[in-house]
């Protein structure tokens, strides 16, 4: 049983073959057509074949040279960052900018460590007025600044 | 005489208000990103792109363009003043810049900085001007087999030239140009990898891409480390230069400008190579060479003027053959496509005012950036003490607000956040996601080449070797890769990579 001696290498080439295998898998759904007249799916399973080669060398490597550990992942700072602003897209129909981004910019700064309330919503409340400003007063975004509710 | 008339053409266009205020707009916001550290030029032209739909294409290209190279003035700013470059091309200037702000030459520094820029953006307008007429029409010979070949050629020395793993990077182009084809199939109708999700069957969006992997991913990484940055400015006075000093650096400068045109006209080069380059070269040249890392003049005015040159030749291969070679360049496709503008040898032709006038307001900005930035260098300053935990919330806002406009959906958010967690899972794992972005802007033009050349040639894949110039440009790509593969050059190369 070889050892994996370089991680990052070795993950790195696994996620590769992975993808490659799932671009054969889904693409032979595909017409492959002839090489002369390519259907939709030639492409691609040339692609998803390079993949696979390309990630087996990597992770072949990753089992041959040594290297460093992969960096521990602190959840914390992805989840936080890629929640506001996701509940940012998800929201701002119906409950306008300005209220949308305090909740963006209070929520996206819990995600570090030194995080204060009062900082985070005086923030929010000025990049709020800015950001209607420059973009629904200037740019003229087609945004409800308000929140539909309130307004009807 | 008929540089002459192009020139003259470019400047009518470049020089009317509503672009010279946009050529403004464009490189004070590259100044100002450059200044600030976690958010390059890529994620703020990923994060503008939505709100220039409305603009005129040359103005929102002449804006877009000057972001870019306004980057590298801010950058060299920070470098000299707090040691801290603002972004990766100016990291050299550190190394003497800072020490000369140390000695008390900061102003000195700041002008030189900015004085051998502003000479290698002149001289490199000047060399894209030239240079595009020929190229442009030797691209227009070109056949699909040899824009085939040339895009292999292209994505290969982008990420030989690039730093880290070569098989990755090449996996990662791989990977870019799989999720570049997502969506409906031109030819047939069909739509591919779309996972029944209606919204993918018009493709993934560019800016969703660039945005997840360049800014949230930087954000998130940043908030991961919470390293401290020291921040004590230097004070700043008398920005002007002693006549030796002068004398010292007019010819690191143009040495550097020579390097720098030559080297952005490369694959993969680009402002970072044409700096680290030509400071190696300033350090062979020197008569003291052990003056340099203790405040060496020329250590500035060589690599500023490389890394400005460097910028705006990149633009050549796009401009000429419709190819990115750096990432910033893949979102100028990006831009391009959204003005439904397909980048190419035609766009001389076909569009001349926007061609021109592009490469006019290169010139223009570069100007205003001498003009007004040496006396704002103080506010630039001031902009640094913001710390990053009110900062990054605010880019996050920009960028939210930036990538929901595209359609008014959410879910191109989605979509951001999903790229923006792979970027984080590339950095773990030590892929750069540069070549990702070169791949996906390239998947769909290199598929259509493919197709048409082996059509024309009945399916007789040998069509790419028996035509020269494809045959050429595919034998360079291979020489390409086994130069780089000899294990005396890649210690080379790591050495290279290493003084980052």
């Amino acid at each position: 049983m070889a050892r994996i001696r370089n991680p990052k290498d070795f993950w790195a080439g696994f996620l590769f073959v992975l993808v490659g295998i799932a671009a054969l898998v889904l693409g032979s759904r595909y017409n492959l057509g002839t090489a002369a007249r390519m259907g939709p799916g030639y492409f691609p399973r040339i692609l998803g074949l390079l993949l696979i080669a390309l990630g087996g060398a990597i992770a072949l490597r990753g089992l041959r040279t040594q290297g460093v550990a992969i960096p521990a992942w602190r959840w914390r700072p992805t989840i936080v960052v890629l929640f506001s602003v996701v509940l940012f897209g998800l929201i701002v129909t119906y409950a306008g900018l300005a209220l949308s981004t305090v909740i963006l910019i209070v929520i996206a700064s819990t995600a570090s460590s030194e995080f204060r309330w009062k900082e985070a919503l005086i923030s929010g409340v000025l990049l709020a007025a800015l950001a209607v400003g420059v973009f629904i007063i200037g740019l003229k975004l087609q945004l409800p600044i308000w929140p539909t509710f309130l307004t009807g | 005489m008929e540089l002459f008339n192009h020139l003259a053409l470019g400047f009518s266009v470049a020089l009317t208000p509503i672009n010279m205020m946009y050529a403004l707009i464009g490189t004070l916001l590259g100044t100002l990103i450059g200044v600030l550290p976690g958010i390059g030029p890529v994620a703020t032209i990923a994060m503008l792109l939505p709100t220039t739909y409305a603009l005129q294409p040359v103005s929102a290209l002449i804006m877009l363009a000057g972001i870019y190279y306004g980057a590298q003035y801010g950058g060299s700013t920070t470098s000299i003043l707090i040691n801290m470059p603002g972004e990766t091309s100016s990291a050299v200037t550190c190394l003497d810049g800072h020490q000369m702000a140390r000695n008390g030459e900061a102003g000195a520094a700041l002008a030189t900085a900015a004085l051998a820029s502003f000479f290698a953006g002149c001289v490199a307008t000047v060399f894209i001007a030239a240079v595009s007429v020929p190229l442009s029409e030797l691209a227009l010979k070109f056949g699909p087999a040899e824009y085939f070949s040339l895009m292999v050629l292209g994505l290969i020395g982008a990420v030989v030239l690039a730093h880290g793993s070569l098989l990755k990077a090449i996996a990662m182009i791989v990977l870019g140009l799989l999720l570049g084809i997502v969506g409906t199939d031109v030819n047939s109708g069909v739509a591919r990898f779309d996972f029944g999700i209606p919204q993918l069957t018009d493709g993934i969006g560019v800016v969703s891409v660039a945005m997840g992997l360049f800014g949230f991913a930087e954000i998130i990484t940043n908030l991961e480390s919470q390293e401290k940055r020291e921040r004590v400015a230097s004070k700043v006075k008398g920005l002007w230069l002693s006549k030796d000093q002068f004398k010292a650096a007019w010819p690191a400068a143009l040495r550097g400008t020579g390097l720098g045109s030559f080297l952005g006209l490369l694959p993969g080069g680009g402002a970072m190579l044409s700096a680290f380059a030509s400071y190696a070269v300033e350090k062979k040249v020197a008569k003291d060479p052990s003056q340099f890392g203790k405040g060496a003049i020329q250590g500035v005015a060589g690599p500023e003027a490389a890394n400005n040159a460097g910028a705006q030749t990149s633009f050549i291969p796009l401009l000429t053959l419709g190819i990115p070679e750096n990432a910033v360049m893949a979102m100028m496709v990006g831009a391009m496509t959204i003005h439904n503008i397909q980048p190419g040898p035609q766009v001389m032709t076909s569009n001349p005012g926007l061609f021109w006038g592009l490469i006019a307001s290169m010139w223009v900005g570069n100007l205003m950036l001498v003009v007004l930035n040496l006396p704002m260098i103080g506010i630039w300053i001031k902009l640094l003490t913001v710390p990053y935990r009110l900062l990054y919330p605010a880019i996050l806002l920009f960028c939210a607000i930036g990538v929901y406009t595209i359609n008014n959906a959410s879910f191109d958010v989605m979509q951001t956040a999903f790229f923006g967690f792979l970027g984080v899972l590339f950095v773990k794992l030590e892929c750069e996601p540069a070549p990702l972005l070169l791949g996906f802007v390239l998947g769909p033009m290199m598929e259509e080449n493919l197709r048409r050349a082996m059509l024309l040639s009945r399916g007789d894949p040998t069509v790419f070797l028996t035509r020269p110039l494809s045959a050429v440009m595919l034998a360079a790509a291979v020489v390409l890769i086994l130069v780089i593969a000899l294990p005396s050059i890649r210690r080379k190369r790591e050495e290279a990579f290493q003084e980052e």
